[in-house]
């Protein structure tokens, strides 16, 4: 299992390398200069601006500076905002936020995900499945922003018990995070959902009943566990989504998160934005996708890696 | 796995040469007409399309995308109109006519993801094949490509894409967003239909192929194709809401279909705009969301349905 571990972490500075080249590349072969909205700029000003990104270098320069910038977390300065590191200015104040969000949004999606998928699994075709269906087709039939705009003008601007945005209170997070949450859990419930059913008929399950167990210990002591295995799959993935924040749920809550960073900056081009927030992305991902993977031999002991 | 293997020699045995075998596609689709919500989706699905197409050529185009006589210039006192007998889904802000606007638009979101559907099945379905079929380092390689494009942020793709076409005419910014939500939708297929030919090729009717003499065309096209075909529809079936829901977030970006043409997405996220505490325009909002929420609703049915035919094991 070590060994394991120790290969797959040698297999993401690869990964990270050809993402990190990939961006890199695509940024450049985008037209466009990114300082195109500073109109009438003076050429001596803009040669100046220029030289100030390494733009006047040759590309191969370009790349190993950024990549220096970035691996010492030394960050370079925006070009969308000239007085901002990326890092130490825009991702390190907005990650947190988006990561506590992220990580309640999650919960949330989980609990309520498996919660419904164990209960319409547990009596198939009865109104309770059904009803958790269906809530589960919602989150999964609209897109973010009508469901988090939705979600606001019920709970904020009618029944008036949330706040409208914002954030730092407890009382402000409870909104974006359902909006963050509705798609996951749909996606969580029918995963959980098909496991069950599907795992309900094996024999092992069949042996536990005949031991005499009781049904609930059945449903989540024996087939639980397996069941969740599809979910865990797709957590690892979603959670790397999920943590770099939504820019739909930013927006419309007025979140100071990362994800509007990742629009912005390839809307703007804006070099050192767009590595960092492609870096930050692919980091969590690799990381969450190894995550995943120990948690299969955790949960599913059949699974071996050598 | 899917469904029985494909090509295998029918068993021997006076019942079974009574009937002609089934090929794996005929079964499914048995199936298929066996299951309820999927059979209600597919109908659902027939007649959205068929709206939207004879949106299309009843001449809504013109209704949803001119301005109506007294809204060419703009007064005070012009609101959105709700619903009547000649606007019976209403009207938006400009006064142009929602249920022309929902059809028009309507073939336009269906349009992404038929779109999505078709690059997903070409790329995707090819790459994974090959990769699959090849084995070894090229299996290492394209699988690796798949990787690194994974792991980019998609919206990121799409947006740098969709940039290089911004000042083109509209027809080839349509395109360009069409091929750009296809262009990352085919990931998943690639890596679906890789898992599904490494354990094909490993089968014993696929060694048996082999021993039989069977070039490699014969072998992909002839006896694993058909074994493929399932995995391929139900991954194609489930890419079309997604890339749908994917043109409905670049047109909150801003960066949909180009105005005045409209897809529920763009609609739906003018209605967003509309919405404030002290007047409601629902019906800019409910005929559009509800158009779309059927649709993916109905779409995820069929795909549904499609996995349990191809799948009878999984329920």
């Amino acid at each position: 299992m070590a060994y394991y571990i120790l290969r797959r972490l040698a297999y993401f500075v690869p990964t990270l390398i050809a993402i990190y080249t990939v961006a890199f590349l695509m940024m450049h072969a985008a037209p466009g200069s990114p300082f195109a909205q500073e109109k009438n700029l003076p050429p001596e000003v803009l040669a100046a601006r220029e030289a100030e990104y390494n733009l006047d270098k040759p590309l191969y320069v370009q790349y190993a500076l950024y990549a220096r910038d970035l691996l010492t977390l030394k960050g370079h300065t925006s070009m969308r905002y000239p007085d901002r590191n990326v890092i130490r200015d825009i991702l390190a104040p907005a990650f947190p936020v988006s990561l506590s969000l992220g990580v309640f949004a999650l919960g949330v999606a989980v609990v309520v995900g498996t919660v419904a998928g164990v209960i319409s699994a547990a009596r198939p075709r009865s109104p309770a499945d059904y009803a958790a269906m269906a809530g589960a087709m919602i989150g999964i039939s609209q897109p973010s922003f009508v469901i988090a705009s939705l979600l606001m003008f019920v709970f904020a601007f009618t029944l008036r018990w949330l706040p409208v945005g914002g954030w730092g209170s407890p009382s402000q997070i409870v909104l974006p995070a359902l909006a963050l949450a509705a798609l996951p859990s749909a996606y969580i419930a029918r995963l959980v959902r098909t496991g069950m059913l599907e795992v309900l008929s094996a024999d092992f399950i069949r042996t536990a009943r005949a031991k005499g167990l009781a049904e609930w210990r059945i449903m989540l002591d024996h087939a639980l566990p397996t069941a969740w295995l599809p979910v865990l799959g797709y957590l690892g993935p979603a959670a790397a989504g999920i943590f770099t924040g939504s820019f739909v749920v930013e927006k419309i809550f007025a979140i100071p998160g990362v994800g509007t960073f990742f629009v912005d900056s390839a809307l703007h081009r804006d070099h050192p934005l767009i590595l960092a927030t492609v870096l930050l992305y692919a980091v969590l991902l690799v990381v969450f996708n190894l995550l995943v993977d120990i948690g299969y031999a955790w949960l599913d002991p059949r699974i071996r890696y050598e | 796995m899917s469904s029985a293997p494909a090509n295998q020699p029918p068993q021997a045995g006076p019942a079974q040469s009574l009937r002609p075998a089934m090929s794996p596609l005929a079964l499914a689709m048995r199936r298929f007409r066996q299951n309820r919500l999927a059979l209600a989706g597919l109908a659902i699905l027939a007649t959205i399309v068929a709206a939207n197409l004879a949106g299309l050529a009843w001449n809504s185009i013109e209704v949803a995308l001119e301005r109506p006589e007294p809204y060419r210039t703009p007064s005070e006192g012009l609101h959105p109109q709700a619903p009547s007998l000649a606007h019976p889904f209403g009207t938006d802000p400009l006064g142009r006519d929602m249920l022309a606007r929902t059809l028009v638009g309507g073939c336009v979101s269906l349009g992404v993801g038929l779109a999505a559907a078709v690059v997903s099945i070409l790329i995707g379905s090819v790459w994974g094949i090959t990769s699959g079929y090849a084995g070894r380092g090229i299996d290492t390689a394209m699988m690796r490509i798949v990787d690194v494009l994974y792991g980019l942020p998609y919206i990121l793709l799409v947006i740098l894409l969709l940039v290089l076409f911004q000042d083109q005419w509209t027809e080839v910014r349509m395109a360009v967003l069409f091929l750009a939500i296809g262009g990352v939708s085919w990931l998943t297929m690639a890596r679906v239909v890789r898992g599904q030919v490494l354990a094909l090729r490993e089968s014993e009717f696929i060694q048996a192929a082999r021993a039989l003499g069977s070039g490699g065309g014969r072998i992909i096209f002839r006896e694993m194709l058909p074994n493929l075909t399932g995995t391929i529809l139900v991954c194609a079936t489930l890419t079309v809401p997604l890339a749908i829901l994917q043109e409905s977030f670049l047109s909150f970006l801003g960066l949909g279909v180009p105005p005045p043409l409209a897809s529920w997405g763009t609609l739906a996220s003018e209605a967003i705009d509309a919405i404030n505490p002290v007047v409601t325009y629902w019906w800019m909002l409910a005929f559009p969301c509800g158009a779309l929420g059927a649709t993916l609703l109905a779409l995820n049915f069929v795909g549904d349905g499609l996995r349990d035919a191809f799948d009878p094991r999984a329920k």
